[in-house]
């Protein structure tokens, strides 16, 4: 049983407007990605594009307690932990565009949605790639003795990669401040994940003594109100934490692909969807501790649609990238001497 | 002979070798329930079952490994990446496991072992999941590559490579899977090494491999409205190379252009120009030229992408320069 209101105007620890901010955001996610999914069907979004929904209270409740200075990699499926991050909704969705307003001037597209600035650091399409590289980001961290976090997020068929057992045991080897994250959505693709992994998500990091934790990743306050505890060991030097964000992914792998399907049926995913989203969740417990109402919310949602549609225009009026562009960010610096590309388009 | 696609064309040829022999068999990711990730195995869990059609976890180091141990005491594995640019993960077994066995141990140990899965770009899936694994592969001495680019070379290289006693690589195109074509039904097998005109021509060669063969048949027909016959050879095979074949055609037409998707930095078309150079200098009237991949990682945005790709139009203009008709 959960508590409701433990004060007045409040929830189970947070304030009514902290409550409203995250309901607004993930509001917010959930509504830039349906219209990801509506660019996608209109051929303005092209490739592949794997949306958020049904996840975004680990973006929300993973990301929120981290401070701008930290670090979050993440794979493929990133666009609400960009936005969780900071980063402009209008320069993420011209990227979705391929626009050159877009966050990676339009060459990355949807899976490679990189912010400096905001410390998100990607966007990475190879299954597991993005693990080593937080673990590196951990290491930089420690060499240069500053008190930032990284946090990792990854699916859960990612933990079968040899790069994640790697990264983990040098991780631990040399107690880096790093927060590995795994979206356990129950599927990678159309394998469930226990038909391929011989032991639990939860356990993956127990055979290199990194403490392991798994929150109930459709309730946002659980998820917030377990990373602001792990982030704060973490960033006291506590070294790093695996933490198993148990989800549920309401729309297909990608936009190419069926919702349900052979490796799950309708009734699951409706049941599920009926069930777990985060976003109701939310909404329901703010209801039943009466700190909003349904015009509230109607008029929530009207000015987060209408910050989507803002985005949404921008970026269908940005324009393509230059054909010059083509050779641009290959390299960042020319040399001197020496030739550096081989197709002859330069001759 | 029936009209089928080129997905079915390997799909038959799986299950035909698969019959033949019950040391061959299939894994890979998503391979078994869902049929593959591209549809090609589809059918084949439920004819062979789970022990030889088999979903692997996303290990790609691990269970290419696992197949080149599995070949080594005896078994036949197919083991298919969902796309050769997820193989990058596993080139350490490819060339250090499974290239290298039959000669660090002298003869003893022989890989016969099946690496395939789609390569080269489809659309708009940006750098890391758009490029085409050629090069890798067949850098190596060791490893064999086929690159079917219709329905009836894709059920017979994909037959000769299952029966090859050597590892061999078949690079399949995602954008190929739909196409349609004649295939001879029954035992059809196309020995590795043998390349194959898909169109004659007296004028200049197109020669090129894999999926690039349907632009260069387009140049062609475009180029005969201008009164141009090009040649177009399909190499098939990279490794065992018809240098033959390359001979030939260029011997016929005195000009060459190779037409490939991957990048042009130690591309196949560098080894085939310097093939030509090297043992038909006298036969030729110009330099080879190459059409290749922009020499850049492939961009998402949708003009940058057509920029990136070879065209009809880079090809049909490289064929008038060897022509010197611009
Ligand atoms: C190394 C590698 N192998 C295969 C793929 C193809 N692929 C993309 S996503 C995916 C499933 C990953 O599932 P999971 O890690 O659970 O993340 P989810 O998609 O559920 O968020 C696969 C097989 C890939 N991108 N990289
Ligand atoms: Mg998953």
């Amino acid at each position: 049983m959960r508590e409701t209101a433990t004060k007045k105007g409040s929830l189970e620890g947070f304030s009514r407007e902290e409550v409203l901010n995250m309901l607004r955001r993930m509001l917010f996610y959930r509504r830039f990605e349906e219209k990801a999914e509506e660019g996608y069907a209109i051929g303005k979004i092209g490739g592949f594009c794997h949306l958020h929904i049904g996840q975004e209270a680990a973006a929300e409740g993973c990301i929120g307690p981290l401070r701008e200075d930290d670090y979050v990699v993440s794979a493929y499926r990133e666009h609400t932990q960009a936005l969780a991050k900071g980063m402009d909704a209008r320069h993420v969705m011209a990227e979705l565009y391929g626009r050159s307003a877009g966050s990676s001037a339009g060459k990355g597209g949807s899976m490679h949605i990189f912010g400096t600035e905001q410390a998100f650091m990607g966007g990475h399409g190879i299954v597991g790639a993005q693990v080593p590289l937080a673990t590196g980001m951990g290491w930089a961290i420690k060499y240069r003795g500053e008190d930032r976090v990284a946090m990792c997020f990854m699916g859960d068929a990612a933990v079968n990669q040899g790069a994640f057992h790697e990264s983990l045991n040098m991780a631990a080897v040399w107690e880096l401040p790093v927060i590995y994250v795994v979206e356990n959505n129950e599927y990678g693709m159309g394998t469930a994940f226990h038909r391929v992994s011989a032991t639990r998500v939860e356990d993956r990091s127990v055979a290199y003594g990194i403490p392991s934790s798994a929150v109930n990743g459709q309730d946002v306050l659980e998820v917030w109100r377990h990373f602001q505890e792990l982030v704060g060991q973490v960033r006291e030097g506590g070294g790093p934490r695996f933490v198993e964000v148990r989800t549920y992914r309401f729309r297909g792998h990608s936009m190419s692909d069926p919702v349900s399907g052979t490796y799950r049926s309708k009734d699951e995913v409706t049941e599920r969807t009926e069930r777990d989203d985060p976003i109701t969740l939310l909404r329901d417990r703010l209801f039943e501790a009466e700190l909003l109402t349904q015009e509230e919310l109607n008029s929530l949602d009207q000015e987060v649609r209408a910050e989507v549609q803002e985005a949404v225009d921008f970026a269908d009026s940005a324009p393509f990238p230059d054909p010059s562009e083509l050779y641009t960010h290959v390299y960042s610096c020319i040399n001197e001497h020496g030739r550096l590309f081989f197709d002859g388009r330069d001759r | 002979m029936a009209e089928i696609t080129y997905r079915d064309a390997l799909n038959q040829a799986l299950a035909e070798e698969m019959e033949r022999d019950d040391s061959v068999f299939l894994m890979g990711e998503e391979v078994a329930e869902y049929d593959g990730a591209y549809k090609v195995s589809k059918g084949l869990l439920d004819r062979f079952g789970e022990l030889r059609v088999v979903d692997s976890p996303i290990s790609e180091l691990g269970f290419a490994g696992l197949g080149v141990g599995a070949a080594m005491v005896g078994l036949r594995p197919i083991i298919e990446f969902m796309t050769f640019n997820f193989s990058l993960l596993a080139l350490d077994q490819v060339i250090n496991s499974a290239a290298k066995m039959l000669y660090m141990t002298g003869g003893q140990i022989n890989i016969p072992m099946v690496f395939r899965g789609p390569s080269g770009a489809a659309l708009q899936l940006a750098a890391q999941h758009s490029q085409a694994a050629e090069t890798w592969y067949v850098h190596a001495p060791g490893i064999k590559v086929v690159t079917p680019a219709t329905p009836a070379d894709a059920k017979g290289l994909m037959k000769a490579a299952i029966r090859d006693d050597d590892p061999v690589a078949v690079m399949e195109g995602e954008l190929l899977y739909n196409v349609r074509g004649e295939v001879p039904e029954g035992d059809h097998v196309i020995p590795l090494g043998l390349a194959d005109v898909k169109r004659e021509g007296g004028d200049v060669s197109i020669i090129t491999h894999g999926k690039t063969v349907h632009l260069a048949l387009q140049a062609a027909k475009r180029l005969e409205k201008e009164g141009i016959e090009a040649e177009v050879l399909d190499l098939r095979s990279l490794r065992p190379l018809d240098v033959d074949a390359i001979l030939a055609t260029v011997r016929k037409t005195n000009r060459a252009v190779y037409l490939e998707e991957g990048w042009p930095y130690v591309g196949v078309g560098a080894q085939v120009a310097a093939t030509i150079q090297e043992e038909a200098f006298d036969d030729l009237d110009a330099p080879v030229l190459r059409v290749t991949q922009a020499d850049v990682p492939m961009p998402y945005a949708k003009n940058l992408e057509q920029l990136a790709k070879p065209n009809a139009e880079r090809v049909i203009a490289a064929c008038k320069r060897v022509l010197y008709r611009t």
